[in-house]
């Protein structure tokens, strides 16, 4: 008789472990996804893209419900259909509505929730995250018959969707507590040179401000931002993207051991031998996650353990980064700030737009930002995984892999 | 349609015709060798060629300056008149002074020469024809009882055999080396010496090198007439009927033998030994020498035992033979003729006669000429120094930048109390020191005659119109003349005026009576203005015996001595004055290159000219770096007893281990630290008075640079608060290259301020490397490179030639844009590397991509293909390089 095994999480993460099970062991379990929305899995990293217009939802589909049929996988999905508990010591969940599944072995993807600021007015009508498809739907329908956007939090989503609510015609302001956008991501003259850009495009944008209250009408919908220095701002809608928590809710309930993220070992493995996790909602040693690149490769790790091969053990590469803004091309990998340790080369050629920068640590690239010119990213980040000395062609570096490789030849 | 004007070129003593055709609309022209002329038959070198480049006003003294401000032509010379007036009659007359230049033409020349020894009556005028040419003049006067070159340039295809001596004919007389290339292409048998302590390009069709040590010719010499003689090689009946001195000169060669010579000279037996059997059995010899021979404590004593050689064998004054003194400037051989040198009197009299003294007077009807000789250049300017000098008049030169201990000139005409320049630049490290600035006329404007290294007398001739105020120098000099009561000795209205005075003074009880001279072009004394303007080049003399003049002298074997007969000179070799010691351990030689001419205000406007070489070098031998940390491509500080110059070191084993050569062109107004002048020592020929510019003892080291640098830019930008600066001007940019010791506190904003066009939006590149301390920048104005600063902490810098040749170019395209700050061209984009060909403009990668390419075998095929080294071929010896 095949093993069960339950999938808590209809994600990118639980899916593409299922899909990669699916290739090394196709028979070795009865599957059964639970999902918490009402679709088949998508491309949560395109929401921005459907956002802005620039896809429909169809198009960010990855396996859609026949899916799951043509390869007998059960799939629970709808908000009835969340998971609200774990029973560990009878190995079965049980969803909202009462749907119960036992299992042999149960993956948790559970992902994240948006950080909510706690600021008085926080639960006001018109206060959104921007998760899911259904957050992407609520800003559509504001952009519709609203006017003034506020997004609170110059990091990446945040980003994508003040771009996103202003190609919808939207008045949008971000509102970052840092000087530097992105800052995570990017240094100051990167940071400055996006800022510039968007602000050429239209965004409005409020640096190193500190939020003290957002303040609602009588109707108890948002209608004012307003900040320490006493200024305010005009506001409909409010999206906070500050930033993601694993979502650990279930796992906790079950008594699994959580820090900030559900701990795994190098094999996804949780604490509990029957119970491995993937994605967002994990933490291993001592990382959490929120790019897709570190997410996929814990999918292959944790399928091969699954299917029983128990070969492959999940090490944390560094992960480069990009912002899904048409037209914006920025990059950012590894310790891309430097320390005394480390020289830097750094070009900028600012009214084409450009400015690269590559942190150099005993000759091998330990970081790299580049804006609006991002063509040697995946070349400069592999030779940061490799670790390539780069003595020979430092000179040449920062102007790509073309010239380096041909005064690499000429010398 | 423009006519087509006749002239000749301002450069060395070759003395090349030109045909020029001006565009004085546009102020250009072009510029084609005459086909006609007998110096070059058509051919001219780089810097000839480009002389069209050099015509542009940029830079041009136009306007009289009195104090710095500029002035009316009456206040300027009324000013330089009183003040010489005051000078000579508080003073003396040997209180004032006049120093000028090989530059001037014979007609500017003789009037300043008639001033001074003439009428103001003292002979305190020299000129930079001392630094040149002194050591052949007294060679030749003791040889010969006159100055005179026996042969001409024919020889040089009818001889046997031709040793270049102390000459790289190949950089400093282009044309006559490519006249003996030809000759040897023509007749393989020619067999080709070249003797000079650096493997110099000239050696590319040399059979025979000899790396003799730096300064030890005469013991050469000296050896081969006491070869000769042993091996009875010498013509008795010449030495009998034709020389004295035979003897004695023989005695002082008594120790010359080939293991003394061979010792002496650091040469191998065996090498010395070919040359001397060459020179034995070959008849034609012809003995061509320079600088390497005149520039020395011991030159007049080279000079003459070279020619000892040729009077010992009778060959001087036939074809194909003789020894032939290069002469370094366009019109030194006519500022001989004048007299334009201290101990000269006028028209080869000179002081040593009381006849002549007393002929020349009544020639100039004046009862006030000098006596004695003046002070040759380098006692000139210490006697400016010490105060005996109060008032000096510099015509064409640049005494600060060319003469020995040059700081020391510096000094001194910092404290000399009146100082007149006359120039056709405005900012020179001269006129920098000047009260009075008189603007002369420029080649191109002005109007005269000129006289080869072989006598050949040419028209030089006006193309365009005087440039502003910019008068004649003959004008200047009669102007002043008549200002101190002399109007009717001066009253010139033309050249030919006094050409004319000229040619009847070299006529002037010129015959048997009173003593003949050699030097005697009477026959022009009534030439009209019309017969001036049409002269066709000839060589004197031209007299009634010589009516189209004399293309040898002494094929008679009478000379110019009282008893008609030359003289040997008994040599006792004696070495460069001061040696190497512990502090002081290299020989320094100086130099010129290819392309540049004398101190660069006229050949540095020429964008192609700069390209050979645009920065100034110290040659040294890869062995010596070695020891004294010195990587290619750093700067060396060298330093002297006298004086101090940066350069940039440059590996080179065509020098001997011991010795290093620097060029000899970089002044203040194009370096920090440049001029090479300032190392020199002032040691001088006890007889010529000629400096010992080719022998100093120095020093070498590292110089700490903590970054290296370059800029190109559109725009002239300021760097002169850097210890290391050096620019030069290129095709629509200008050149520098940088070094300092100290960084400043905030690199990128002093340079972004140094780059910054305050008139123009500044977009800007940047590049930084903070490990390596590796900046560059680069404006674009307009989509167009305007500016571009490579810094780094080593000096191992992209090359220059890409990122130039942008300038030329319109707008950048996005390749070009991304490449810029790599140095280096994106793919497929052309980099033709070093311009090896300046006439064609083709460089060193174009020349060698295209041997692989076609698979060229010879120097002729690259020609075929690339037009490179078919002009002027003085870059035939660098490409032939490239097939090995």
């Amino acid at each position: 008789m095949k093993q069960r095994l339950v999938v808590i999480g209809n994600g990118m993460a639980g899916m593409r472990t299922v899909e990669e099970l699916l290739l090394s062991a196709p028979d070795h379990y009865e599957i059964t996804v639970f999902g918490a929305e009402p679709y088949g899995n998508y491309n949560r990293i395109m929401l921005s893209a459907v956002l802005c217009g620039e896809k429909a939802i169809e198009d960010i589909v990855i396996n859609d419900r026949q899916w799951y049929q043509d390869r007998n996988i059960t799939l629970h999905a709808g908000a009835d259909k969340a998971v609200c508990r774990i029973e560990r010591g009878l190995r079965k969940v049980i969803a909202k509505d009462g749907t119960v599944a036992d299992y042999d072995r149960l993956l948790i993807a559970t992902g994240s929730q948006p950080v909510v600021a706690d600021l008085p007015g926080k639960d006001l009508a018109g206060v959104i995250g921007f998760r899911d498809i259904m957050d992407v739907n609520t800003m559509l329908n504001y952009s519709h018959s609203h006017q003034h956007a506020v997004v609170l939090g110059g990091g990446l989503l945040g980003l994508e969707a003040a771009n996103g609510l202003l190609q919808r015609g939207m008045n949008v302001t971000v509102i970052h507590n840092n000087p530097v956008l992105l800052n995570r991501q990017m240094d100051k003259q990167a940071g400055q040179m996006l800022q510039a850009e968007l602000e050429r495009r239209g965004l409005k944008f409020k640096m190193a401000a500190q939020t003290k209250a957002l303040l609602g009408d009588k109707n108890g919908h948002i209608q004012t931002v307003r900040f320490e220095d006493g200024s305010e701002l005009a506001c409909d809608l409010l999206v906070m993207a500050i930033g993601v928590r694993p979502n650990i809710t279930l796992a906790k309930q079950a008594g699994l051991y959580c820090e900030r993220g559900i701990v795994v070992n190098d094999t996804l493995q949780s604490y509990d031998p029957c119970v491995y996790a993937v994605g967002e909602c994990i933490q291993h040693r001592g990382a959490t996650f929120g790019l897709v690149a570190p997410i996929f490769e814990q999918a292959k790790v944790c399928a091969n353990h699954l299917s029983a091969h128990g070969v492959a053990e999940y090490v944390t590469l560094p992960t480069a980064t990009k912002l899904k803004v048409t037209g914006i091309q920025l990059f950012s990998v590894g310790d891309f700030l430097g320390d005394t340790q480390s020289s830097e080369i750094r070009f900028i050629d600012a009214v084409q737009g450009v400015y690269k920068k590559l942190v150099i640590k005993n000759n091998t690239i330990c970081g790299a930002v580049l804006y609006g010119d991002t063509g040697d990213g995946v070349w400069y980040q592999q030779l940061m995984e490799q670790a390539k000395n780069i003595a020979d062609i430092r000179e040449s570096l920062i102007f790509g892999q073309q010239f380096a490789i041909t005064s690499a030849q000429t010398t | 349609m423009n006519d087509s004007i006749k002239t000749t070129c301002p450069y060395c003593g070759v003395g090349c015709g030109i045909e020029a055709t001006p565009d004085r609309l546009q102020h250009h022209v072009l510029i084609r060798g005459d086909q006609t002329h007998p110096a070059n038959f058509g051919r001219l070198c780089s810097k000839g060629l480009a002389l069209g480049e050099t015509v542009e006003l940029k830079g041009r003294l136009l306007q009289p300056k009195l104090f710095g401000q500029p002035t009316s032509w009456t206040d300027a010379l009324d000013t330089v008149a009183d003040r010489f007036r005051q000078i000579i009659d508080q003073h003396g007359p040997d209180a004032v002074a006049i120093y000028g230049s090989g530059q001037l033409l014979t007609e500017d020349y003789y009037v300043a020469n008639k001033l001074m020894k003439g009428f103001i009556g003292s002979a305190n005028i020299d000129t930079n024809s001392r630094l040149c040419m002194s050591s052949s003049v007294a060679g030749h006067k003791r040889a010969f009882g006159s100055d005179t070159v026996p042969g001409c340039y024919q020889d040089l295809e009818m001889a046997d055999m031709i040793v270049l001596i102390g000459s790289n004919a190949a950089w400093c007389h282009p044309v006559s080396f490519q006249r003996i290339r030809a000759a040897k292409i023509s007749n393989p048998g020619l067999k080709i010496v070249v003797i000079d302590p650096r493997k110099t390009p000239s050696c590319d069709i040399a059979d025979l090198h000899l790396p003799l040590a730096s300064g030890s010719d005469a013991w050469l010499f000296n050896g081969l007439l006491h070869f000769l003689h042993q091996q009875h090689l010498l013509d008795d009946d010449y030495i009998q009927n034709h020389t004295e001195g035979f003897a004695a000169a023989l005695y002082s060669a008594g120790n010359a033998n080939l293991q003394n010579v061979a010792q002496h000279c650091q040469l191998q037996p065996a090498d010395l030994r070919l040359f001397y059997d060459w020179f034995g059995s070959h008849n034609k010899v012809m003995s061509l020498y320079s600088q390497g021979i005149n520039q020395s404590s011991s030159g007049t004593d080279k000079v003459n035992s070279i020619i000892n050689c040729h009077l010992a064998t009778g060959r001087i004054g036939k074809p194909g033979m003789g020894p032939f003194s290069l002469t370094g400037q366009p019109n030194a051989m006519g500022g001989r003729e004048v007299g334009g040198l201290a101990h000269q009197l006028a028209a080869h009299m000179d002081f040593s006669n009381p006849a002549d003294i007393e002929r020349v007077a009544r020639f100039w009807n004046t009862s006030n000429i000098a006596s004695r000789s003046g002070l040759p250049a380098v006692e000139l300017f210490d006697a400016i120094d010490a105060g005996q000098v109060k008032a000096v008049w510099i015509m064409g030169t640049n005494p600060v930048v060319s003469l020995p201990n040059a700081d020391k000139v510096k000094q001194a005409l910092g404290k000399c109390s009146f100082v007149v320049v006359s120039d056709c630049m405005e900012y020179t490290d001269t006129t920098a020191f000047a009260h009075v600035l008189l603007p002369a006329l420029g080649w191109s404007e002005k109007d005269g005659t000129v006289t080869n290294s072989e006598r050949r007398i040419s028209r030089q001739r006006a193309l365009f119109a005087a440039s502003g105020d910019a008068k004649p120098d003959w004008w200047i000099v009669s102007q002043v003349a008549q200002r101190l009561g002399f109007a009717e000795a001066f009253a010139y209205q033309s050249p030919v005026d006094i050409f004319r005075e000229h040619a009847a003074l070299s006529g002037f009880e010129n015959d048997t009576e009173h003593g003949l001279r050699d030097f005697d072009i009477s026959a022009y004394q009534n030439i009209t203005a019309k017969e001036y303007q049409n002269l066709q080049p000839t060589q004197w003399p031209v007299n009634t015996q010589y009516p189209q003049g004399r293309i040898r002298l002494f094929e008679d074997g009478q000379y110019f001595t009282p008893s008609a007969k030359a003289q040997l000179i008994a040599i006792t070799p004696r070495l460069p004055f001061n040696k190497p010691d512990d502090n002081y351990p290299f020989i320094l030689n100086t130099g010129r290159l290819r392309d540049q001419w004398h101190t660069m205000t006229r050949t540095a406007l020429a964008a192609k000219l700069n390209q050979h070489k645009p920065e100034a070098y110290v040659d040294i031998h890869p062995q010596d770096a070695a020891r004294y940390g010195l990587a290619a491509k750093t700067l060396a500080l060298l330093e002297s007893r006298w004086g101090k110059m940066l350069a940039r070191v440059q590996l080179n084993d065509e020098v001997q281990p011991g010795n290093l050569f620097v060029p000899m062109h970089w002044t203040a107004q194009f370096a920090s630290l440049g001029r090479m002048g300032a190392l020199v020592n002032p040691v001088l020929d006890p007889i010529s008075r000629q400096p010992e510019s080719k022998h100093t003892p120095v020093s070498i080291k590292p110089y700490p640079a903590s970054w290296y640098g370059f800029a190109l830019s559109r725009r002239e930008l300021a760097f002169k608060d850097l210890d290391y600066w050096l620019v030069s001007k290129g095709d629509r940019y200008y050149r520098y290259e940088l070094a300092s010791e100290a960084l400043p506190v905030n690199l990128q904003d002093w340079l972004q301020a140094k780059l910054a066009d305050q008139e123009q939006p500044a977009d800007w590149l940047e590049y930084q490397d903070t490990a390596v301390g590796s900046y560059r920048a680069a404006c674009i104005v307009d989509s167009c490179l305007d500016s571009v600063i490579f810094i780094a902490n080593s000096p191992t810098l992209p090359d220059r030639h890409w990122l130039a040749s942008l300038f030329d170019k319109g707008e950048l395209d996005t390749q070009t844009r991304k490449a810029l700050l790599t140095g280096r061209a994106p793919q497929g984009k052309a980099d033709v590397g070093n311009i090896v060909c300046a006439c064609f403009n083709v460089g060193e990668k174009t020349i060698r991509a295209e041997i692989l390419k076609q698979n060229l075998k010879t120097v002729k095929e690259v020609g075929d293909c690339l037009k490179a080294g078919t002009n002027c071929g003085s870059c035939l010896a660098e490409i032939k390089g490239f097939f090995s």
